[in-house]
């Protein structure tokens, strides 16, 4: 490796060849470059929600787009996830000091029966690689957890997954139980795993089937964006 | 050297009809979802039995024992890691018995399911860790009389790599299959063709190696081809899902017909798979049509993909990530060379 290459001072860049430097860093993973990233952007006097956007937001971004595409796969976007977390990690408390938008928040769990959480987890950090917030209900989860949980707090998504075929109809209890309380319209409803598919969603009566974590994160931020553009302006 | 069961019956007979779902079979038994089947070695040994003569009764040479998440990973889940060795152990001890009051000769094959966990660096479980894993249940599974240990449905090849170290130091020989779900993939990006190198590499090497799972017959014979095509030294294993599930009526069932598998299985052995069976779906009237189909008809050339689509249906994605078909995109190249 030559002296040139290792020699980008991430501080004498400017504004957009930074963004654009931190896009590529958190491509490859690199937690630490992130960090000095958005200390410096902020140091510059950016908004906590500007660096959150502009810098972590549109890099990832570009990481589920490839994943979507199968050019990256999941110990890329992990890696990924793990940078993002680290820019987060500082943003975070001043994010909620600013008061500053929030993207959306997510109540997510594997249902009753089904153990498997490796593809939850991925959906878990790229929706928070999308800035979402995300509630993380784990394994193994009743009706009783999805709805106290949504009970608990403001949240406007509501995911599950299963990997098996023999749990994946516990979906539609759960979305049946919303729908008798009523709750059902309050939030957009998100299902995914091996097993399923589009046809299933429709089926159960979810709002989308998504094939993989970056088609949630793309299908959430569309939901997102449907719920502000009903709300009285 | 001693040669093992499976080398044996493969000089003798070219091919082997392996065994088909298991979790399919016990859910059918009633096995509860969430439930971990392998529990059931202690408490409902006979429905085991039932499982493994399924198997063997519609004419499998090789089946799969009930330790699919027999690894102490796995069984924390369930608060049963104590039980690994003895789980791992009466699972083999039933299919002992079954195979040796079948009449004629079959294999028992340890099945040893991945960790579930993700590996350093990327994730949390060390490599001493996951070899200990794999080492554990591979003693088990050798004291109950095992014939050969069968690694299935993996995704990683550090995961993969640490198994046949965990599995050697158990001193028994093994086959390895990976789960190619993703584009042609593995959930962690390997190709075929990948798979071929690492195996390269091994020191302790499985008498044969394949795919299991993924998405439909289709995919898994795509991935055969790109075995083949990057020059596998040892023979093939094809264990492909019966069809991809459907709902219909508050129920799951896979939509592959038994007369698709039979079709599946011959076209399997085209290409070059010498080890076939089913996964997910495959009940054994699957097995009884892949077998008649197996023994009647002659073995072919390698099906062309158009053919296979034709066949069996259309593929999950347009490439696998290998020359074969399409060119897969590539990775973003960094605008600037850190590091």
């Amino acid at each position: 490796m030559s002296e040139e290459e290792d020699d980008i001072v991430l501080a004498e860049l400017d504004d957009e060849e930074l963004t654009l430097q931190m896009h590529d860093d958190l491509y490859d993973g690199l937690s630490e470059e992130i960090e000095e990233g958005v200390n410096i952007l902020l140091e510059r006097g950016w908004e906590p929600y500007e660096v959150l956007t502009r810098a972590l937001v549109a890099g990832m971004k570009v990481v589920g787009d490839d994943f979507r595409d199968g050019i990256l796969f999941v110990p890329e976007v992990l890696l990924a996830a793990n940078a993002m977390k680290a820019g987060m990690a500082i943003l975070k408390p001043l994010l909620a000091e600013t008061g500053a938008p929030r993207v959306g928040r997510m109540v997510i769990g594997t249902v009753k029966g089904d153990i498997h959480d490796i593809g939850k987890n991925l959906v878990t950090m790229m929706m928070e690689g999308a800035g979402f917030e995300v509630t993380d209900l784990g394994i193994n989860n009743p009706v009783e957890n999805y709805l106290g949980a949504l009970e608990s707090d403001d949240y406007d998504i509501l995911g599950m997954s299963a990997l098996l075929t023999t749990t994946m109809p516990y979906m539609k209890v759960v979305i049946d139980t919303m729908v008798e309380k009523g709750i059902r319209n309050d939030y957009t409803v998100l299902v995914g795993g091996a097993p399923l598919n589009e046809e299933f969603a429709k089926a159960i009566g979810a709002d989308a089937y998504c094939r993989d974590a970056a088609v949630a994160v793309e299908t959430a931020k569309e939901f997102m964006q449907r719920k502000h553009n009903q709300m009285p302006a | 050297m001693m040669t093992d069961p499976i080398t044996e019956m493969l000089a003798k007979k070219g091919w082997l009809l392996a065994d088909g779902a298991t979790g399919t079979n016990l859910f059918n038994m009633g096995l509860e979802a969430g439930e971990a089947p392998e529990l059931w070695n202690d408490t409902h040994p006979e429905k085991i039995t039932a499982l493994y003569q399924g198997a063997v009764g519609a004419g499998s040479d090789l089946f799969l024992t009930n330790s699919f998440g027999g690894n102490y990973s796995r069984l924390k889940l369930h608060n049963a890691q104590s039980r690994v060795r003895e789980l791992n152990r009466i699972a083999a001890e039933i299919g002992r018995e079954v195979a040796d009051t079948a009449g004629r000769k079959v294999i028992v094959a340890g099945s040893m399911g991945p960790t579930g966990e993700i590996m350093q660096p990327v994730g949390t479980l060390s490599h001493e860790n996951a070899v200990e894993m794999f080492h554990e249940q591979a003693e088990g599974l050798k004291e109950g009389g095992a014939d050969v240990l069968w690694v299935e449905t993996l995704s990683a090849r550090e995961e993969y790599l640490a198994a046949a170290e965990g599995i050697a130091l158990a001193g028994m020989p093994w086959c390895g299959t990976m789960s190619f779900d993703t584009a042609g993939r593995t959930m962690m990006g390997l190709t075929s063709s990948d798979m071929v190198a690492m195996i390269d590499k091994i020191a302790h090497k499985p008498l044969a190696f394949g795919a299991n799972c993924g998405v439909g017959a289709s995919d898994l014979l795509r991935t055969l081809l790109g075995f083949v095509a990057a020059g596998a030294a040892q023979p093939l294993i094809a264990k492909g899902n019966a069809g991809i599930p459907k709902f219909e009526h508050g129920h799951i069932h896979y939509d592959g017909t038994p007369e698709l598998m039979a079709e599946y299985a011959v076209m399997a052995r085209d290409a070059g798979a010498q080890i076939i069976g089913g996964c997910c779906g495959t009940m054994p009237e699957h097995l009884e049509k892949m077998r008649a189909a197996l023994d009647s008809r002659p073995k072919g050339a390698a099906p062309s993909l158009e053919a296979i689509a034709a066949t069996i249906g259309p593929f999950s994605s347009d490439s696998d990530g290998t020359g074969n078909g399409p060119a897969a995109p590539a990775r973003r190249e960094r605008r600037r060379g850190r590091r």
